[in-house]
């Protein structure tokens, strides 16, 4: 988070932008629930930073409800079997054997875990936003893209679907959608921001584990969360610089 | 160990992805072959040296059509060349694939002109397209086919970088992805066309002996003995990169290897271990060696070549499957594997990709009914 490269990967980002800001402003007055605590709505012309989106997890909040799996499929319009954020379990038995499933099927349940446990957790996953993406380097097409807002993208319009990009996350957050025919992933819902809301797994979340937030706002409650408590990032060796900043999470995860 | 993230169940890159670079690299083997005479002067090699030039452009050919089978929106396909990201390593494909097609029509164009101007000087729709092709000029004389001559190896040698880069960039998007642990080495740009040089060969050597035999025809001897040591020379050098990549790893025990020594031992000891090293290497080799370092009679020779040259096609595309779905079977959580069969019908399936491997021969056999590709043909008139 120390590099905030916020130049955009795309030309047409700073007319996106505009237009954002402006649909931003008034979604604000349509939309109060759920809406973001930041400036998202800062189209006021006061010069102030414009924001740089981040997620956080609280894995030692999240209760494996699954409310956010559901959520996401029924905003997005997610098909059956690909998945743009998922919630792992990790059981660790008395023999210090890790086994981790993850609720993939019907609406998203877990199935009882057979044994006894020694120690459980949750954890959600979704796309981490890297600053330094491999995916956006490995586009040929340049349809995976990184917004000024540190958003990454797909232009399913211009995506040829090679898959290539699928290939090269190394969190496994991309597919190729099976109706689209096109690379998919988990946008923080863009469509949200842009009306000033909080993604649909954020605003959903019966227990706070998912934290959203502008990076760039010092005050914002995703920023202060950051400088007071410890985090981990899901394989930093990669170089990938991810944006998704678990709280409290196990050795075990990667 | 039988985690994989959900996004995993999924294989995205299968037949036509394992499919494609074994084509690029019978493309690139074999226009290593014609090289070796037209610019290294093998004339030993003579008797193959135009059946591999038309192989390779032939093969090249049909290169993109597994791609295009494989992509989701194929008919964005141009969109690589019009809006390339030079950051991607597949960018380069359009450029070099353009370039490398060029290359090898003008070298055709230039070797092969004197037989267009016999054919073309014929009556009937072929002589016809002959002409079209030598647009309209049959003139022919010894400055001529000097000038020809010098063209055709002066494009011979540029075809030669030109195939490593085709082929070996195949092997640099894979080796490249540090996301994949089975892939992700810069040893997998050389494996990659060395094995090509080998795959190349191998189907030479294949399809001349079956065309010779078909024809009745004598095979030439010396040609296909310089074939068998390149072959063995070459095998030997591709398996023994493949082999020092897999030993480095597994003897430096790291944190990787615990994962891929799995996936060896669990999803590719059958494909991987037994097929591709066991069988189909370790015969070929022995047959190749026998025959290079001892001189046998040659019907027993030939027949030994030809089962070797035929294994290690299989060879070759047992190590593109094992390395394009084996990378894919283990879980970026490295905590488990998934599981991939073929499907035979399907859009990216066994029966397409046959036909798609088919059809170069198809093609092959036509070019061959325009101008003759081998010494012993006979221009039909
Ligand atoms: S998590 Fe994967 S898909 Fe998301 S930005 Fe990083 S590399 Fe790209
Ligand atoms: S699937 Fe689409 S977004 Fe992904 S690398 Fe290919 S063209 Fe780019």
């Amino acid at each position: 988070m120390k590099t905030r490269n916020r130049k955009s990967d795309r030309p047409d980002e700073s007319r996106r932008h505009l237009l954002k800001l402006l649909a931003a402003g008034s979604g604000l007055l349509v939309f109060p629930l759920g809406s973001l605590p930041t400036r998202a709505s800062a189209a006021d012309g006061t010069g102030e930073r414009p924001p740089y989106w981040a997620y956080a997890v609280d894995t030692t909040r999240c209760m494996g409800c699954c409310a956010c799996m559901r959520a996401c499929r029924d905003e997005n319009g997610v098909p059956k079997g690909v998945f743009r954020t998922w919630v792992e379990r990790y059981r660790i038995d008395l023999d210090d054997e890790v086994h981790v499933d993850v609720a993939m099927h019907d609406d998203f349940v877990f199935a009882p875990a057979p044994g006894d446990v020694a120690r459980a957790f949750f954890v959600p996953k979704l796309c981490n936003h890297c600053e330094k993406s491999v995916c956006n380097q490995v586009c040929p097409v340049g349809a995976a893209y990184r917004t000024a807002d540190g958003v990454v993208l797909v232009d399913a319009e211009h995506c040829i679907g090679c898959g290539y990009c699928v290939q090269a996350c190394p969190y496994g957050s991309r597919f190729i959608n099976p109706e689209s025919h096109v690379a998919d992933k988990c946008t923080f819902c863009y469509h949200r921001l842009a009306r000033g809301l909080a993604p649909a797994c954020v605003l959903t979340c019966p227990r706070e584990a998912r934290l959203f937030g502008d990076l760039n706002d010092p005050q914002s409650k995703l920023s202060v969360l950051l400088r007071q408590r410890p985090y981990r990032l899901l394989k930093p060796e990669l170089g990938t610089h991810p944006k998704c900043y678990y709280l409290g999470l196990d050795r075990e995860v990667v | 160990m039988d985690f994989v993230f959900p996004n995993e169940l999924n294989v995205t890159w299968t037949v036509m992805i394992v499919l494609y670079p074994y084509i690029t690299g019978l493309v690139a083997g074999a226009f290593i072959v014609s090289s070796l005479y037209h610019v290294f002067s093998r004339t030993e090699l003579k008797a193959v040296a135009r059946f591999s030039l038309a192989s390779a452009f032939v093969f090249l050919l049909f290169a993109p059509l597994p791609l295009l089978m494989h992509l989701g929106q194929p008919q964005r396909a141009f969109n690589i060349m019009i809006t390339p990201n030079f950051a991607s390593a597949m960018a380069g494909f359009g450029f070099i694939y353009t370039a490398y097609l060029l290359v090898l029509v003008l070298e055709i164009w230039f070797v092969m002109r004197s037989s267009f101007i016999e054919r073309a000087r014929c009556r009937g729709g072929v002589a016809a397209l002959c002409r079209l092709i030598l647009l309209g000029n049959l003139h022919e004389d010894e400055g001529t086919r000097r000038a020809d001559h010098k063209i055709a190896r002066f494009l011979a040698g540029v075809g030669i970088p030109l195939a490593c880069l085709l082929h070996g960039y195949v092997g640099f998007l894979f080796g490249s992805l540090k996301a994949n642990p089975w892939w992700s080495t810069p040893l997998m740009f050389v494996i990659f066309i060395f094995s090509a040089i080998v795959s190349g060969i191998a189907v030479l050597i294949f399809h001349y002996m079956v065309v010779a035999r078909l024809n009745g025809w004598k095979l030439d001897q010396p040609c296909i003995r310089s074939l068998t040591g390149y072959l063995w020379g070459f095998m030997i050098i591709a398996v023994a990169l493949e082999l020092l990549e897999v030993l480095s790893i597994a003897y430096k025990q790291t944190e990787e290897w615990e994962v891929l020594g799995m996936l060896i031992r669990r999803k590719l000891w059958i494909s991987y271990v037994i097929l591709q090293y066991l069988v189909f290497s370790l015969i070929p080799f022995l047959l190749l060696g026998i025959n290079t370092l001892f001189k046998l009679r040659d019907r027993l020779a030939n027949a030994m070549i030809w089962i070797a040259a035929t294994m290690l096609l299989v060879q070759v595309l047992l190590m593109r499957w094992n390395v394009v779905v084996g990378g894919q079977l283990v879980s970026k959580s490295m905590r488990g594997f998934t599981d991939y069969l073929p499907g035979v019908w399907e859009k990216e399936g066994l029966a397409v990709a046959a036909a798609i491997f088919t059809l170069p021969f198809c093609i092959l056999w036509l070019f061959n009914k325009i101008v003759p590709l081998f010494p012993e043909a006979k221009p039909r008139t």
